[in-house]
């Protein structure tokens, strides 16, 4: 019995609980825990597929499911090889301590970056496809006839023939002993029925009922809950704090400190905990940090905008020499602030520890990475810990790190054999992210007589996200995802425009806050550097700012494209409903080319309205033309949330807001109408979670100049005043 | 110890009188499915019915509530999840991670039982809960489609 069997139940525990439910879970050695819990023969045909007697067909992921609907498209891509009943199929999170034992048998468990689609598909296609040969070939052979002249379709092998029918729960277990196929053909694209539906999320009902389970709702028996709190201030410590102060109040088990610079109190439940938290006297030692004020950091990025020294992101020809040569100069600075990821679900980890073994129960955007933060704050190797997942109630990015889950087993690691649910308070979350990077820009261009442009220069001033989190990933000094949607080339993120001369750098800025992969990531403000910027010289030189793209976009099909489509439908060049006002962007990042065009108005009060926004995609293939609907408009949230109030600024070396009352959100009232325009033009996968989150902000800030004549180039727009110049 | 009707069910909770009517809920009744998402009443994710009223569960004490007072959660909103408002959400896949829809849910059935045909400014004004994947547009059709009985046709 291989290791995912053995799990399963306990698996299934979770996601069927509702309401006072129990997890069963045992505190015992592995082999005990398998010999407990051991299912019927549940014949694993390949290490994506496993199908049961009664013909349920279950599917393993090593992604993750945090509301962008990769569970379905997954699902999509294997059955569209496997040929199975869709209404058979459920899923199956694999732990990545089964992967380990298994020579990696999933590969990449990371959900971030749009890539839970398009890094998986050819090799969960390619288990699909395995799997139905396979029982295909056991049926042949239990009938004894050629294989060619057998066929599957919906879960029923036919032999065609004479008629004659078996079901894959009929021949699993007999496949699951044959030799898998090498290699294994794919279809056709042209062939598909499955891919490129758009196929409901199969997720949706529990999340209609309460029954769904998330990290937080998790309840073993004799579980502790634990709220903790850091140091305000980032890089501070924990000087001392008075327990016996709170540690007789109701429910109160344990005041504990946690690592250098948190402490915890653990109780019964969440609110007991809380409330003893909040009178516990701590003294901090706020250390150096305390000094940095927000003024202190913008007067750093100010000073990179002109540095002698910075690292070089793409470049052609001379462009200091184009812009000095060139008859008119058009020069613009921009900023953009820390932003907080803000998932609706605070961080949470739920962990037993022993001397011997260490399980985590938690949302976590990479199965791997949190396996490793285990193991390493456990003490323990990764043999003998496990992480189990739960769907994320949202990630962002957030949950691709672990500094949470690493405070909360150093937590349950001073409480033995306790399950200890380690829950977040949303002000620990708001102070404690890992926060959108900080970065200006100083955008100059050299125009000619004909408006054209001679040479442009991007200067990035700023933080650096690879250098806080995986500093081994630079290049030399230099961080190569600074240069999102702005590189020379490429199949991820590479500019749409061709410039006789161009010079984009970096001057590397980094900051006490750390920083962090925000959805949407670095192209969140380059685009709207970039694409802003654009404007700005197409209203210098009277130009009209889709004409003066295109003029710049002629080697760029796919990039065009998309900016055409959304043009065409908004109606470009015809007038407007009357008070209404346009603006236009193009990006293209994590593989995929998006382009917005947003209808606004702004009143004379300065109140602005969004009206409408037309969205286009070009993700190559369209697995789920719904899913990716729901992901344009979602986006359209998040950047939109960012434009009009993401904001989190420094005193005295920490963060100032604390919750949604002082980091507010884009809510219903404010929402535009969004029509998406899904144009898959084939031969690659893009991805669809981020990209239309980068044109959303410079796309109506567009349209907010053409409203008002003023240019915005400082957001979130709350700290602006939008009356008419 | 405060008694509670939650879903027509009396029970008596032993906790503080000061705990959040959402903890209690949560902790106490076993009915996770109101959720913690703000603890200030800004995101409405806690949000039940009392007494057919919406309201934010997280920033109200149990000492507040009697037993005559009739308490619904997500759990206990239809018998098996077929509310028009639920029916809606299934078909148009509105939840994306589904954390804040407990609470939309039942801010928007609150809404349907005040006025069976909101307009989209009745929904602008009853439907203040923060979600952050961004279901806005399909939690508006979806409250929509639920006057017609929750289906898209």
């Amino acid at each position: 019995m291989n290791e995912i069997t053995r799990i399963r139940p306990s698996r299934r525990a979770v996601l069927a609980g509702a309401g006072a439910f129990v997890l069963g879970f045992h505190v015992a050695p592995k082999g005990a825990l398998g010999q407990a819990t051991a299912p019927a023969a549940t014949p694993e045909i390949n290490a994506w597929v496993v199908i049961h007697p009664d013909d349920r067909v279950v599917l393993r992921m090593a992604r993750t499911e945090m509301g962008q609907g990769t569970r379905t498209g997954l699902c999509q891509m294997i059955a569209e090889e496997l040929h199975c009943d869709w209404s058979k199929i459920e899923t199956q999170y694999v732990t990545p301590g089964q992967s380990l034992a298994r020579n990696r048998a999933w590969g990449n468990f990371l959900t971030a970056g749009s890539q839970g689609i398009r890094q998986s598909q050819d090799y969960v296609r390619r288990g699909g496809a395995a799997a139905r040969i396979m029982l295909v070939q056991a049926a042949a052979a239990q009938w004894g006839v050629a294989v060619g002249e057998c066929a599957a379709k919906d879960s029923v092998i036919t032999h065609s023939p004479t008629g004659r029918t078996l079901r894959y729960g009929q021949v699993a277990a007999a496949a699951s002993r044959l030799t898998p196929p090498d290699p294994v053909p794919l279809k056709d694209p042209r062939e598909w029925t499955v891919i490129g539906q758009s196929r409901p999320r199969l997720d949706t009902a529990a999340k209609t009922t309460g029954a769904q389970i998330y990290g937080s709702d998790l309840k073993m028996p004799g579980m502790l809950v634990a709220v903790p709190k850091r140091c305000p201030v980032f890089g501070g410590r924990v000087r001392s704090f008075d327990a016996a102060r709170v540690s007789g109040m109701p429910g109160v088990r344990h005041v504990l400190q946690v690592g250098d610079s948190a402490v915890t109190v653990v109780a019964d439940t969440f609110w007991q905990a809380k409330v003893a938290l909040d009178a516990l006297p701590v003294a901090w030692d706020l250390g150096e940090n305390a000094r940095v004020q927000q003024s202190t950091i913008d007067a750093m990025l100010d000073e990179g905008l002109t540095a002698a020294e910075a690292f070089v992101g793409n470049s052609n020809g001379d462009a200091r020499a184009a812009i000095a040569a060139a008859p008119r100069k058009v020069e613009a600075t921009y900023s953009y602030p820390f932003q907080n990821h803000a998932p609706m679900e605070p961080m949470n980890a739920t962990v037993v520890w022993t001397a011997q073994r260490c399980d985590v129960w938690c949302p976590t955007q990479n199965g791997e990475a949190a396996l490793v933060a285990t193991a390493q704050a456990a003490g323990l190797p990764q043999t003998q810990c496990d992480v189990h997942r739960v769907d994320l109630g949202g990630g962002f990015g957030r949950r691709t790190t672990h500094d949470w889950l690493i405070d909360a087993v150093l937590t349950a690691k001073q409480i033995p054999g306790v399950p200890i649910k380690t829950m977040w308070t949303r002000e620990e979350d708001m102070t404690h992210g890992r926060y959108h990077p900080v970065t200006k820009a100083k955008m100059t261009a050299g125009v000619d007589s004909n408006g054209a442009i001679t040479g442009l220069h991007m200067r990035i001033s700023g933080q650096s996200i690879l250098s806080y989190v995986f500093p081994t990933a630079l290049q030399q000094g230099r961080d190569p995802v600074q240069f999102q949607g702005l590189n020379a080339s490429g199949a991820e993120s590479a500019i749409g425009y061709t410039f006789p001369n161009l010079l984009v750098d970096h001057a590397m800025r980094n900051t006490h806050v750390p920083p962090h992969f925000w959805r949407g990531v670095n192209h969140n403000q380059n685009a709207i550097y970039l694409e802003c910027f654009l404007d700005e010289v197409a209203h210098a030189t009277n130009q009209d700012p889709l004409a003066l793209r295109r003029r710049l976009m002629g080697n760029h099909p796919k990039h065009l494209a998309t900016l055409n489509a959304v043009a065409e439908r908004i109606g470009w060049g015809s007038a407007p409903p009357a008070g209404r006002f346009r603006g236009i962007a193009q990006q293209m990042g994590f593989g995929s080319y998006v382009a917005a065009a947003a209808e606004v108005s702004v009143s004379d009060a300065g109140v602005l309205r969004i009206h409408r926004i037309v969205a286009a995609t070009d993700s190559g293939v369209a697995v789920n033309p719904r899913q990716i609907e729901m992901q344009v408009e979602g986006s359209f949230v998040y950047g939109l949330s960012a434009l009009l109030y993401g904001e989190c600024t420094v005193k005295d070396g920490a963060i100032e807001q604390t919750n949604f009352d002082t980091y507010n959100v884009l809510r219903m009232d404010e929402m535009p109408q969004v029509e998406t325009i899904v144009m898959p033009s084939g031969g690659f996968w893009g991805g669809v979670g981020e990209p239309t989150i980068m044109v959303a902000a410079p796309a109506v800030l567009n349209a907010i100049f053409a409203a008002t004549g003023k240019r915005i180039r400082s957001v979130p727009l709350k700290n602006q005043d939008l009356r008419r110049a | 110890m405060a008694k509670l009707n939650v879903n027509g069910r009396v029970v008596e909770v032993a906790v503080d009188p000061d705990t959040p009517l959402l903890w209690a809920i949560r902790d106490h009744v076993g009915l996770t499915g109101t959720k913690y998402g703000c603890g200030v009443a800004a995101c409405g994710a806690c949000t039940v019915h009392v007494d057919g009223q919406p309201i934010r569960s997280c920033a109200m004490p149990v000492s507040a509530f009697s037993e005559t007072q009739r308490i619904v959660t997500i759990e206990g909103l239809s018998p098996d999840g077929s509310h028009p408002i639920q029916v809606a959400w299934r078909a148009l896949d509105v939840p994306q991670c589904g954390f804040c829809q407990s609470g939309m849910i039942m801010a928007a059935a609150a809404l349907l039982a005040e006025k069976p045909r909101p307009t989209d400014d009745d929904i602008d004004q009853a439907m203040t809960n923060i979600c952050r994947c961004g279901t806005y547009n399909r939690v508006r059709a979806g409250i929509h489609a639920a006057v017609r009985g929750g289906t898209t046709g």
